[in-house]
C-alpha cells in the first residue's frame, strides 16, 4: 500500500534493514540500518518482525504526507518530530491517518533517526535485503537515497490493539563524548606508541562522517618504526580502526568492504550504535576491551534488547 | 614452496565476529592458490557458525556468530583443513573472456598510457589483450576484480585527481594492477577501454560472473561490436 509521499527528504532519507549478508566476496558491503540498536526498537514498536525495513534518518528529518492508516514510530537521534503541526513524541508509536503532514525536524542530540511504520517499507528484496547501498546503486527505493516526490509503499499488517512506548529508562541518551570499546588487532603489531595515543586521548569527529566511515582528528596515531605505510588490500570488519599515512583514524562501517591500511583495533559490535549517532565536532575515546570482554557485551546487549522488545509486545 | 607463503597459516583477531587467516605475505599467484583452494574447501563443507567466507590476495576473512561459535574452534577446523589440503582435487579456475572496445572516447587514458611509455595505441592494445590476468580480489564496489599480471610496459601511475565519475564498464591500469569498473564509481585510475558487458547485474543467478581466483583475458573489439554486444546485453 502506499503509505509516504515525500515532501521534502531532508539530507539523506535511506531505506534500511538488518543488512545484506554473504556478498562481500563480491564486493558488496553489509550496508542496513548504522544504528541496529535504534532500529530495531523502532520495528518492535510498531510490532514488526526484525526484519522489517525502516527509514534511516540524517541529521535533518523529512516533511511526509501520509497516504494509508497505519502506526509508525521514530526512534535513534533526538528530533522534533510534528503530526499536523501538532508536537509528537519519539520512541512510541503514533496513529496516522490518510492526508496527515508529518515533520521531522533537526536532531538536537545523535544523528540517526530511525521512521518505522506498520509491515515495513515496502520496496523489492535484492540479494536478501532491502537494504540502500547507494555506492552501487542497489537495494531500497531505486538503488538511491529518497527525493521530493517518491511514493513509499508498506507492507501489510494489522493496526496495534494499543499504542506502545519504551521506557524513559530504555532510552539512549546521546553524549557528545563518546565512549568506545574496542578490540586491539588485525593489525595490532603495526603499533607500538600508536597503541598508547589511540588508547590515551581524544579525537574529533570530523565533518567526513558517513555511512562509509568517520574520519577522526587527534594526535597522530604513528606506525612502529620502519613498518610500511600500507598493507596489501583485504576486507575489513564494520568497526575497523583504520590508520591511514596521515596517521588519523578512520572508523570504517557498514559501506565499505576493503581497506589498504593498517587496522589497529576494532570497535565491539555492541558500541557501533554509539558512533552512528556520533556528530561531526564530537570527541570520541577508545577504551581497549579483550575478545572474551567483547563477546559477553555482545551477549548482554543481545539479551537487553531482547527483553524490551518482549516487554513491548506483552504490553 | 612458492614465494611469499607462510610455513604456517597466521591469526589475526578482526574484532568480536571476524577472524583474519593468513597465508602468506606477497602478490604472488601461489599465495593466491592457496587462498582460493581453502576458500573453496570451507565453502564446501561451511563450519558452523560461519556466516561469510572472504578471499582476498593473501588471506581470508571469516565472519562467524559468536553465539554459535568461537575463533579457537574456527581455528582448529582451518589447521585441520589445512592439511586436507593435498588429497582433495581443487578444479582450475574459470577463464572469462571479456570483449573490450579500446581507445577513443570509452578509454580518455589511451594517449597518455602510450606516450608515457613511448608506443603506440596499437601496442598497448596488443600488450593489454594478449596476458592472462589473475582475479586477486573483488572488492571496492560490486563485481572490481582487481587483477594481476600486467605487462611491464604497462605499469602507469594512477590519476593525480581521481575522476568523481567513471562509467560503467571501463577498463583501467593503476601501477602494475588492471581492473574493471562495474558500475559507475568515482576513481583514480587510467581508463584505456570499456567492455559492453554487464558485470554486475543483482537480479542474476550469478551476480557477477566470475570470483577471486578466476583467471580474465581481454579480447579487443570494435566500435560496432561494442554497440551490438551493449544492445544484447541491455535488451
Amino acid at each position: 500500500m502506499d503509505i509516504f509521499n515525500v515532501i521534502t527528504p531532508g539530507p539523506y532519507l535511506t531505506v534500511q534493514d538488518r543488512g545484506r549478508f554473504g556478498y562481500q566476496k563480491m564486493g558488496i558491503p553489509i550496508s542496513g540500518a548504522l544504528d541496529s540498536h535504534a532500529f530495531h526498537l523502532a520495528n518492535a514498536l510498531v510490532g514488526n518482525p526484525p526484519d522489517s525495513a525502516a527509514l534511516e534518518i540524517t541529521i535533518l528529518g523529512p516533511r511526509l504526507e501520509i497516504l494509508s492508516e497505519t502506526d509508525i514510530a521514530l526512534t535513534g537521534a533526538e528530533m522534533k518530530m510534528a503530526l499536523n503541526g501538532n508536537p509528537a513524541k519519539c520512541w512510541e508509536s503514533m496513529r496516522v491517518r490518510p492526508g496527515d503532514i508529518l515533520d521531522i525536524g533537526q536532531a538536537k542530540s545523535g544523528c540517526r533517526g530511525y521512521l518505522a511504520v506498520g509491515g515495513g517499507i515496502d520496496v523489492p528484496e535484492i540479494m536478501g535485503s532491502r537494504s540502500t547501498y547507494a555506492g552501487g546503486k542497489l537495494g531500497g527505493f531505486q538503488g538511491r537515497p529518497l527525493k521530493k516526490g517518491d511514493v513509499i509503499q508498506n507492507g501489510r499488517k494489522n493496526l496495534l490493539t494499543r499504542p506502545r512506548r519504551l521506557a524513559y529508562s530504555d532510552i539512549p541518551k546521546y553524549l557528545t563524548e563518546v565512549h568506545i570499546r574496542a578490540i586491539p588487532g588485525p593489525q595490532d603489531d603495526f603499533f607500538d606508541t600508536g597503541i598508547r595515543i589511540l588508547f590515551h586521548s581524544s579525537f574529533l569527529v570530523t565533518a567526513k562522517a558517513d555511512r562509509m566511515g568517520y574520519r577522526l582528528q587527534g594526535p597522530l596515531v604513528s606506525l612502529k618504526e620502519g613498518m610500511p605505510k600500507s598493507i596489501i588490500s583485504e576486507p575489513a570488519v564494520p568497526g575497523s580502526i583504520q590508520i591511514p599515512a596521515d596517521l588519523q583514524p578512520i572508523i570504517l562501517l557498514l559501506e565499505q568492504t576493503v581497506g589498504g591500511y593498517a587496522k589497529i583495533a576494532t570497535v565491539i559490535s555492541s558500541d557501533l550504535s554509539k558512533i552512528a549517532q556520533a556528530t561531526p565536532g564530537d570527541a570520541i575515546r577508545f577504551e581497549p576491551v579483550s575478545l572474551e570482554a567483547a563477546h559477553m557485551l555482545h551477549r548482554e546487549e543481545f539479551h537487553r534488547l531482547q527483553t524490551i522488545i518482549s516487554l513491548l509486545s506483552s504490553r | 614452496m612458492g614465494k611469499g607463503l607462510f610455513k604456517k597459516a597466521h591469526f589475526r583477531i578482526a574484532g568480536d565476529c571476524g577472524l583474519l587467516v593468513e597465508y602468506g605475505d606477497a602478490i604472488h599467484p601461489d599465495v593466491n592458490h592457496k587462498v582460493r583452494s581453502m576458500g573453496i574447501i570451507l565453502e564446501k563443507e561451511i563450519p558452523k557458525g560461519v556466516v561469510e567466507i572472504i578471499p582476498t590476495y593473501r588471506s581470508i576473512l571469516i565472519f562467524y556468530d559468536p553465539f554459535i561459535t568461537t575463533p579457537g574452534l574456527l581455528k582448529q577446523i582451518l589447521i585441520e583443513q589445512e592439511k586436507r589440503l593435498p588429497e582433495i582435487k581443487i578444479p582450475p579456475p574459470k577463464l572469462v573472456e571479456i570483449p573490450v572496445c579500446y581507445g577513443g572516447a570509452f578509454g580518455p587514458d589511451m594517449d597518455f598510457v602510450a606516450s608515457v611509455h613511448g608506443i603506440n595505441e596499437a601496442d598497448v592494445i596488443r600488450f593489454h589483450s594478449e596476458a592472462d590476468y589473475l582475479i586477486y580480489m573483488v572488492g571496492f564496489t560490486p563485481g572490481f576484480p582487481f587483477l594481476g599480471g600486467l605487462p611491464d610496459i604497462l605499469h602507469t601511475p594512477r590519476l593525480e585527481t581521481p575522476r568523481t565519475m567513471v562509467p560503467a564498464g571501463s577498463v583501467g591500469i593503476a601501477n602494475a594492477q588492471t581492473g574493471i569498473y562495474p558500475v559507475s564509481s568515482p576513481g583514480g585510475w587510467r581508463i584505456i577501454g570499456r567492455t559492453p558487458i554487464r558485470l554486475f547485474d543483482p537480479n542474476r543467478k550469478n551476480p557477477i560472473l566470475y570470483q577471486a581466483g578466476d583467471i580474465i583475458r581481454f579480447r579487443a573489439i570494435t566500435e560496432k561490436e561494442y554497440q551490438q554486444l551493449f544492445t544484447a546485453e541491455t535488451g
